[in-house]
């Protein structure tokens, strides 16, 4: 037998006092891993789809708020399409690639969709070309210090169309040709050169779009000025998307946007992504305060349960010191205690916080969650701290005792 | 083994001085069994405390073996107890969660024996005092007899020079008094020195020598050669 076993087999025996102490300090680990793991996976989420989404300026008409990236578009407010073009001859510093769509909610095959109207570069280049220009290596911005990202790397293959899914641009697109999204293309059992028929104009399915996980997936996407045509709206567009480059040229970029068309509003999706980290920093920062306040009420608790465990165990010190226990090993006997509901607490609530965010990111926040064990250690070592800390002063009275009190009163 | 030089221990006692022991100067030779005995409240504990080096004296020397016991720090003090003094309760103080085994497997664990030590020579303390089929019990599974022969069992584990006995059978029915005292008896013929604290005339017959205590004073009965009361 050993010290270890001594401790161990008393929590063994006797659990019952300790179960309030190791349940404060795991739930205060819990809520601590569960949120960080929630929060750091949002962000990182963040991050991956700002990597991944091209387009990270969109112009929209001026009474237009946004909620939600994918579905910019499906607001049903026009601007005038003649923004594209003078966006296009600004040639602003930091643009890649512009994307004007409108949306038009139509039928075809007993299958309501979105048809989406898109510009292909083409049409850019050709009004390059119509305003004398010449602008062939890019004929809609300069991209100057740009670097490059997954999303333009992406569209270096200019050739591919299924690229649209992830650089929001294509480079041809014929007047009666169609891509779809994969869920229509399912839904709709049609495959690559098939013909559906909306509105009374027959288009040719040209490109089936690889799976997003989006909005886009149920969408259609053709010619703007079919689509236009189709919509009888005239030259006019929902959003245009803008891929910018890095932050430092996209920084200048919203104010020359700003000042090139104030008739409509600029909103990068920085902005839209800061309030998103914003609420991740706050949901952060509370993690640690709730784990603060619980492992305090823990600590507490632990202090609380060692004290009447002292007293409840004063005969069994004494007889431990008149055996011959020194008064370390009788503090090491409270300490080591502390040290395991620390440790089992710290696991405890590690384990219950991972299966609380795996369980929670996914299925309310729509977030994969990874795991993050060097979470496991801080929770450990801070509960450990903790559980020590709170059984310093009873274990040092524990140490203290006098153990003439094994004697009977004579 | 044992010399008290000028002994006195006083408490303050709702706001009395009471005075366990007064001046009090004696001798305890090694191999003798000491009986204390003396009214309730006379200071039998107190002394019993102060020979075990867990309560110093107000005044005066305690020497165990030549040294002053309470010139070592309480450290020292716990490594003497361990070392060289067995005690037995009169309440047993097992303790209540641990099998028989275990309990004895206590001051062996103390003096820093290996398991397999431990093992062995608990069992064989166990089967000394004829609890061997009882060792995995734990003590509220045995009677009161039984719990005080594990007592007996873990006091002896460590093979002590002393035994410091605080009303060994106060809590005993007749036989099993006898008992326990065969077994001290024993232990003393082994060379084991025994202080023995009681109020049962018939325990404290089994002793080659009483000490009476009364008044804070240390009288010595039969023999009056050691004693020099102050």
């Amino acid at each position: 037998m050993r010290l270890r076993n001594l401790i161990w087999k008393e929590l063994r025996q006797r659990p019952t006092p300790m179960f309030t102490g190791l349940l404060t300090v795991t739930l205060g680990v819990t809520a601590l891993v569960a949120i960080q793991h929630i929060t750091i996976s949002s962000e990182e989420k963040i991050s991956q789809d700002m990597d991944t989404l091209g387009a990270n300026v969109l112009v929209l008409p001026n009474s237009v708020s946004l909620d939600d990236y994918y579905s910019a578009d499906m607001h049903g407010k026009t601007m005038p399409e003649e923004f594209v073009t003078r966006l296009a001859l600004a040639r602003l510093p930091g643009v890649q690639n512009l994307a004007p769509k409108l949306c038009l909610e139509t039928s075809a095959e007993e299958h309501q969709f979105i048809l989406t109207g898109i510009l292909p570069k083409s049409e850019f280049q050709a009004k390059s070309a119509w305003q004398g220009l010449n602008l062939v290596a890019n004929p809609i911005g300069s991209d100057r210090g740009c670097c490059e990202t997954s999303a333009t790397a992406a569209g270096a293959d200019s050739g591919d169309r299924t690229s649209l899914a992830s650089t929001r641009t294509i480079d041809e697109l014929g007047s009666r040709e169609l891509i779809l999204g994969s869920d229509l293309a399912s839904e709709m059992n049609v495959g690559i050169g098939e013909e559906i028929s909306i509105l009374g104009d027959t288009f040719q399915v040209s490109t089936i779009l690889p799976a997003t996980g989006t909005i886009d997936d149920s969408r259609a996407f053709a010619h703007l000025h079919s689509v236009q045509e189709l919509a009888e709206t005239g030259p006019v567009v929902n959003v245009i998307e803008i891929m910018a480059c890095c932050d430092d040229a996209a920084g200048g970029l919203i104010t020359d946007l700003e000042a090139e068309l104030p008739e409509a509003r600029v909103v990068t999706l920085a902005q839209i992504v800061e309030t998103q980290v914003a609420v991740n920093g706050l949901m952060s920062r509370l993690s640690w305060v709730f784990f603060s306040i619980l492992l305090l009420v823990g600590g507490a608790s632990v202090a609380s349960v060692m004290y009447a465990n002292v007293t409840e165990r004063r005969r069994e010190i004494g007889t431990l010191m008149a055996l011959g226990a020194s008064r370390w090993l009788i503090a090491r006997l409270f300490l080591g205690k502390a040290m395991l509901l620390g440790i089992f607490g710290g696991l405890g609530g590690f384990l219950l916080g991972a299966v609380l965010a795996s369980l929670i990111g996914p299925g309310w926040l729509d977030i994969e969650v990874r795991l993050m064990p060097g979470l496991c250690g801080v929770g450990v070592a801070a509960a450990t701290i903790v559980a020590l800390a709170a059984t310093y002063l009873p274990a040092r009275r524990a140490s203290l005792l006098d153990p003439c009190l094994v004697f009977g009163d004579s | 083994m044992y010399r008290l030089e000028s002994v006195s221990k006083s408490y303050v006692r709702r706001g009395e001085v009471v005075t366990a022991l007064d001046n009090s100067t004696f001798q305890i030779d090694e191999g003798e069994f000491i009986a204390v005995v003396g009214p309730s409240g006379s200071g039998k504990t107190t002394l019993l405390s102060i020979l075990g080096g867990m309560l110093a004296p107000s005044e005066g020397s305690v020497f165990l073996n030549e040294t002053s016991l309470y010139e070592l720090s309480s450290e020292a003090r716990a490594a003497v107890r361990k070392e060289s003094i067995g005690f037995v309760f009169q309440t047993f103080n097992l303790i209540p969660w641990l099998t028989a085994l275990e309990n004895v497997q206590i001051p062996l664990m103390l003096a820093g024996k290996s398991n397999l030590e431990q093992l062995e020579q608990a069992n064989a303390m166990l089967d000394r005092v004829g609890l061997g089929e009882r060792m995995h019990h734990r003590p509220g599974e045995l009677s009161q007899g039984q719990q005080q022969r594990v007592a007996l069992a873990r006091t002896l584990a460590n093979n002590p020079r002393v035994v410091l006995a605080d009303e060994p059978t106060g809590n005993l029915d007749a036989a099993t008094r006898e008992q326990v005292m065969e077994y001290l008896s024993e232990f003393n013929r082994e060379g084991r020195t025994i202080v023995m604290v009681t109020h049962d005339d018939a325990a404290a017959a089994y002793a080659n020598r009483t000490l009476r205590l009364q008044d804070g004073k240390v009288q010595s009965w039969p023999s009056e050669s050691r004693v020099a009361a102050a």
